[in-house]
């Protein structure tokens, strides 16, 4: 019990992204309200954000900046690149995530309008609502 | 200097186009078109430039964007099989694009009763681009990410140009909306894990990490493999994951779905054979995950479904989609088989029902735009008066089920001497019995089509009476895209030997030969 | 390769002439005899192209034309020997005859849509030229579907209730049989042969499974329903809504004899008479042509639809045929074959004269031609020869054939063939002499028509007076076919 406890926490990060991730899941094939769909949508997304900022997080790092990056090159020639780099987060799924952003708000954009139509034509945006007035 | 930037210039030339009518031609129609169709044949033309390229030197362009060495910097990876996407899919958008010269102005201004809308017609053309440049990413790069940021630009953008069909447009795109972004989401979760374990994202560079024997024991990268290709499947439609297809293409208008129809899938099917082929490799997947077995036979049944479904559709459009469901099994199984005559016919079927579906959603469009009627029954008398568009859907007809000389013939050709070769019989049946399914469906159109009598028959019921007796055959920008594609279809048919040899057949993985 | 005493696409040409008069036909669509110019004048040059190979080939050349390679070891391609040899000049001369016959009914009965029929005439006869010269077995199933296709027009020609149905019947037997059945036979084949070139020595390797083989033979038996075996018949009957010049040349000549003629080929070209025999194949092609033959004969005779009765009589005699190549020995084969020629011309003549009949009279059912032979002399005449070449009886051409193909049967060893044979000889005379005794041997209250002689239009009659006349020819002539089919069985 206690390994099993101790794994958990261990990879607590894991955890919490795949909760976050089957609260989304469950909302968007679930919900009724299309509204409510496109949150557990926004969720699912972040969700796989979190996950990848979590992967690029290292225990007491820093963020990718070099000290005396430009014009001081001498002074850190006795410091070996690997050195350097495990002061830091590893950046590249913080960068990815980024445009992961962008898209997430894109599809978020998109949806929101769509709802938007959709209760234009049909005056609700209850899925069981709309699904009965197009059998009619 | 030219030829070696033909790679990103394939790319580059939508995108900006997408640009300069948002910038420059927002007010006009024509201006618009013309820099579309300018924009999609320069496309075209650069994407042939860049296959001769490849089928004079044989050897595989890399392109690294900004001269940033890969693994770090992103690059695009052009061989035989995606230089052939590469054509299918910028030709297809600029026959699209000639095309739609009459039908989106007809079709995209949808509006409420009542309401005022400003010019419309840029804006579709500004997202037309924009899809296409992004199925051209999704083919060209090399990027296990960039992959998925290009799936989603064109999503997003087929999301609204679907959506643009007005009506129950709406609802239907808001459901492909939900289920495509799951989609994309394992996509991503997959690269995710990959990442983990590799700490590249370039597709080379994951080929060979991922060959260390470490690595493939390694349970994360089986669950990796599982997210990525359930992730394609639900964007390519694959039984059982197929649900939002019918009704968002359906619904779509004409150009749209002439557009999307044949491409979406047939680009998430090129994704998948890509990421299992240059990613994993087959050794990993068919020896040791094994699952090919089960996927064959849920292609089969794939197969089965959509011809089955096809059947019972009334709506010409709908029918054509249960039928696309049909044959992203085609081509599933055929990958899956785990053998080189199933992979060529899978890969050459990507060409041709590309082709095809184009053809047959150009032809069934051009008779919508004249009749008004999506029905079965619009293609009452059609034959007499719309000769050209008849004899080019009798065309898509005879590829779609597979009578030589058309393209159609030799992709099932393949694909079913591979299911006798892996003595898959149970695919095999389902190969030829979609094949009936589709004669019956066909033929049930064409007797429609030329037989008079259903005319006589519904007498005064016929609320579309009284405009058919004007149908007349569709303008000439419609004809002569649809015409060229129907001989494209023949074209594909009797070079196949060629296209195969050169193209085709030069990306089997070692280890399916 | 020395010199050759015709074009190098001589092949080619002969099939795409037809297809190329097609534009031509319809352009001048609004002048009806211009329209037939030209079907006339591809008519010639195909037969024309067709004979300057002939000398070639009864040399005991062959020649092949290589048109595109489509798949690995496997092209379309067109060989000329013999037995293509054999029924492209029965299809291309019986073309123009059919020819001149469509102008007189056609025009007789004023059809509509006309332009649409001969351009689709044109483009089945390419199919069936298409057919013949066929170097393997893809190109052969190309050109076989083609005619599937281009003949639907002409069957549904009238485009009423019944040409629906009759048209409906005839795609669904036709492409589900090829798709269903052929097709998957061919790709095994390919998949165990590695080729698909018709060879005289057949293609499969020696370790063949028989099974396999059996499995093979009875799908590509029953895959090519144009030959209208047994329980793959009924497109044939329903077909008959065509217009009668189409039922004569599709339904009597092109069409199922490009079935009996495709399975010929397999028989021949994929298996190997060799096989068939050593393997004992040969027996089982016999019970299942032998068993159509007779039933189908009997079924004939209950018909009272003259078409209809035709079309059974056609349906035993393709088998007939298949039942003489399927015996796999020597004159079985130069028999079977041949009869394909023999029964063309004869069979023929008999839709011709079915034609004339409900051109000039409207009559469609044997039971209303009592006396009929009184108005139409000459038309029943011709029936008379006609009838006489099915049966096998002198002076008609047929009975040179059914006597090689019954001698064959001896030769194989296979005595209950030989019965086969006798007892649908008979049945064949059961079902056409009564019609051709009532015509002229009635008495005057039973007869149904005037003693005047009213014939249809000539157009109508001299073609079958044309084909009586050459089967009689054929009677005393037999080696102008026989030669070529025998080319067939030299060097085995």
């Amino acid at each position: 019990m206690n390994e099993i406890l101790t794994a958990i926490i261990a990879k607590y990060n894991y955890w919490s992204f795949l909760i976050l991730l089957l609260i989304g899941l469950h909302a968007m094939i679930s919900k009724n309200n299309l509204v409510k769909k496109v949150i557990g949508m926004s969720i699912f997304q972040s969700a796989i954000i979190l996950f990848y900022v979590s992967i690029g997080y290292k225990k007491g790092a820093t963020i990718p900046i070099t000290e005396h990056g430009h014009g001081h090159a001498n002074e850190v020639v006795h410091q070996t690149a690997a050195e350097m780099v495990a002061g830091f987060a590893n950046p590249l799924p913080h960068v990815l995530m980024l445009t992961a952003i962008v898209v997430g708000v894109g599809t978020l954009g998109v949806a929101l309008a769509l709802v938007q139509k959709i209760h234009r034509v049909y005056g609700t945006i209850e899925e069981d609502e709309i699904l009965e007035k197009i059998k009619e | 200097m030219i030829k070696e930037q033909l790679p990103i210039l394939i790319l580059a030339v939508p995108l900006l186009a997408s640009f300069a009518i948002t910038l420059f031609a927002r007010k006009s129609k024509i201006a618009a078109f013309a820099l579309l169709v300018g924009a999609m044949g320069m496309s075209f033309v650069f994407a042939i430039g860049v296959m001769r390229q490849i089928l004079d030197t044989g050897r595989v362009i890399h392109y690294h964007i900004g001269n940033w060495q890969p693994p770090f910097g992103i690059e695009l990876v052009i061989d035989h099989l995606n230089a052939m996407v590469l054509v299918l899919v910028s030709g297809a958008a600029f026959l699209t694009a000639i095309y739609s010269k009459n039908t989106v102005p007809a079709e995209v201004p949808y509006r409420f009763p009542g309401e005022e809308v400003p010019e419309r017609v840029p804006n579709y053309y500004t997202l037309y681009a924009l899809l296409v440049t992004g199925l051209l990413g999704i083919v060209a790069t090399g990027d296990a990410f960039n992959m998925f940021v290009l799936l989603e630009i064109s999503a997003l953008s087929s999301y609204a140009l679907l959506a643009l069909g007005g009506g129950r447009a709406y609802f239907a795109t808001f459901k492909y909306l939900i289920v495509g972004t799951i989609g994309a989401c394992f996509y991503l979760l997959g690269v995710g894990y990959l990442y983990i374990k590799t700490g590249s994202l370039n597709m080379p560079d994951l080929k060979v990490i991922l060959t260390s024997p470490a690595l493939a024991e390694s349970p994360t990268v089986m669950i990796a493999f599982m997210l990525i290709i359930t992730g394609i499947w639900i964007k390519m439609a694959f039984f059982p994951l197929h649900g939002w297809l019918p009704n968002a293409y359906t619904y779509a208008s004409t150009t749209t779905s002439c557009l999307v129809a044949p491409l979406m899938t047939k680009v998430s099917v090129y994704m998948m054979i890509r990421l299992m082929f240059s990613v994993f490799s087959a050794h990993y997947i068919f020896d040791r995950l094994g699952w090919q077995n089960g996927v064959v036979w849920l292609a089969a049944a794939a197969i089965l479904f959509g011809s089955i479904s096809a059947l019972g559709q009334t709506n010409l459009k709908r029918m054509l989609c249960y039928i696309i469901v049909a044959e992203v099994g085609y081509m599933v199984g055929g990958v899956w088989l785990a053998n080189a005559d199933g992979l060529i016919g899978a890969t050459y079927h990507i060409l041709s029902d590309a082709m095809m579906t184009l053809c047959l959603f150009m032809a069934v469009g051009a008779v919508i735009y004249k009749t008004g009627d999506a029905s079965l029954y619009a293609m009452r008398g059609i034959f007499r008066k719309m000769p050209v568009t008849s004899v080019v859907f009798v065309i898509g007809a005879l590829a779609m089920i597979g009578i030589p000389p058309t393209c159609g013939f030799f992709s099932k050709w393949y694909l079913v001497s591979g299911a006798i070769e892996a003595r898959h019989w149970g695919f095999a049946v389902a190969l030829l019995i979609s094949s009936l399914i589709n004669a019956v469906i066909f033929f049930r159109i064409i007797e429609i089509g030329y037989f008079p009598l259903f005319d006589e028959q519904e007498g005064e019921g016929g609320h579309h009476a009284h405009d058919r007796a004007v149908i007349a055959e569709a303008p000439f920008s419609m004809l002569l895209p649809m015409v060229l594609t129907a001989l494209s279809l023949i074209a594909i048919g009797l070079y196949s030997n060629e296209i195969i040899t050169g193209l085709v057949g030069r990306t089997i993985p070692a280890g399916l030969l | 390769m020395a010199t050759l005493p015709f074009p190098e696409a001589a092949p080619l040409l002969a099939i795409l002439v037809s297809i190329a008069a097609i534009p031509l036909i319809v352009l001048s669509g609004s002048k009806p005899n211009l329209r037939e110019f030209w079907t006339f004048l591809a008519g010639f040059i195909k037969l024309g192209l067709v004979l300057s190979m002939a000398g070639y080939i009864l040399a005991g050349n062959t020649y092949t034309y290589e048109l595109c390679k489509v798949l690995p070891g496997l092209s379309l391609k067109l060989t000329v020997d013999g037995f293509g040899m054999l029924f492209a000049l029965v299809a291309s001369t019986l073309w123009i005859v059919t020819s001149m016959y469509s102008i007189g009914y056609m025009r007789g009965l004023d059809e509509h849509a006309q332009t649409r029929y001969y351009s689709f005439f044109a483009l089945a006869l390419s199919a069936t030229i298409g057919v013949a010269f066929s170097g393997n077995l893809l190109t052969m199933y190309l050109f076989y579907e083609l005619l599937s296709l281009s003949t639907y027009p002409l069957v549904t020609h009238h485009q009423d209730q019944e040409a629906r149905t009759g048209g409906r019947k005839y795609l669904t037997y036709l492409l589900s049989t090829s798709i269903g059945l052929a097709l998957p036979a061919m790709l095994v084949t390919y998949a165990l042969a590695g080729t698909l070139d018709f060879n005289v020595h057949g293609i499969f390797p020696a370790e063949t499974a028989k099974s396999t083989l059996v499995i093979l033979l009875i799908m590509f038996l029953y895959g090519f329903a144009k030959a209208g075996i047994m329980p793959f018949h009924s497109w044939l009957p329903g077909a008959m809504v065509a217009p009668t010049p189409v039922s004569a040349l599709l339904h009597a000549v092109a069409v199922v004899k490009v079935g009996v003629f495709s399975i010929g080929r397999i028989l021949t070209g994929i298996f190997g008479i060799d096989l068939l025999s050593t393997a004992s194949l040969n027996v089982i092609v016999c019970v299942i042509a032998g068993f159509t033959v007779i039933v189908s004969s009997l079924i004939a005779l209950s018909q009272d639809n003259l078409k209809r009765r035709l079309a059974f009589s056609t349906v035993g005699q393709l088998s007939y045929i298949i039942l003489g190549i399927g015996l796999a020995s020597q004159l079985g084969v130069i028999g079977g074959m041949s009869h394909i020629a023999m029964h063309a011309f004869g069979k023929i003549t008999l839709f011709f004269c079915a034609g004339a009949i409900f051109v000039a009279t409207g009559k469609k059912y044997i039971s209303e031609m009592k006396g009929i032979g009184r108005r139409m002399p000459f038309t029943m005449a011709a029936f008379f020869v006609g009838a006489l070449s099915v049966i096998g009886l002198p002076p008609g051409g047929g009975l040179i054939t059914k006597l090689q193909m019954a001698s064959g049967a001896m030769q194989a060893d296979l005595l209950f063939v030989l019965v086969i044979y006798l007892v649908s000889s008979l049945l064949n005379a059961a079902y056409f002499f009564p019609i051709v005794y009532n015509a002229f041997f009635c008495t005057e209250e039973e007869a149904m028509f005037d003693k005047k002689v009213a014939e249809a239009p000539m157009l109508c009659v001299l073609p079958p007076v044309i084909t009586a006349a050459i089967s009689v020819g054929l009677f005393f002539f037999p080696g102008l076919f026989v030669d070529f089919a025998r080319l067939m069985v030299t060097g085995l």
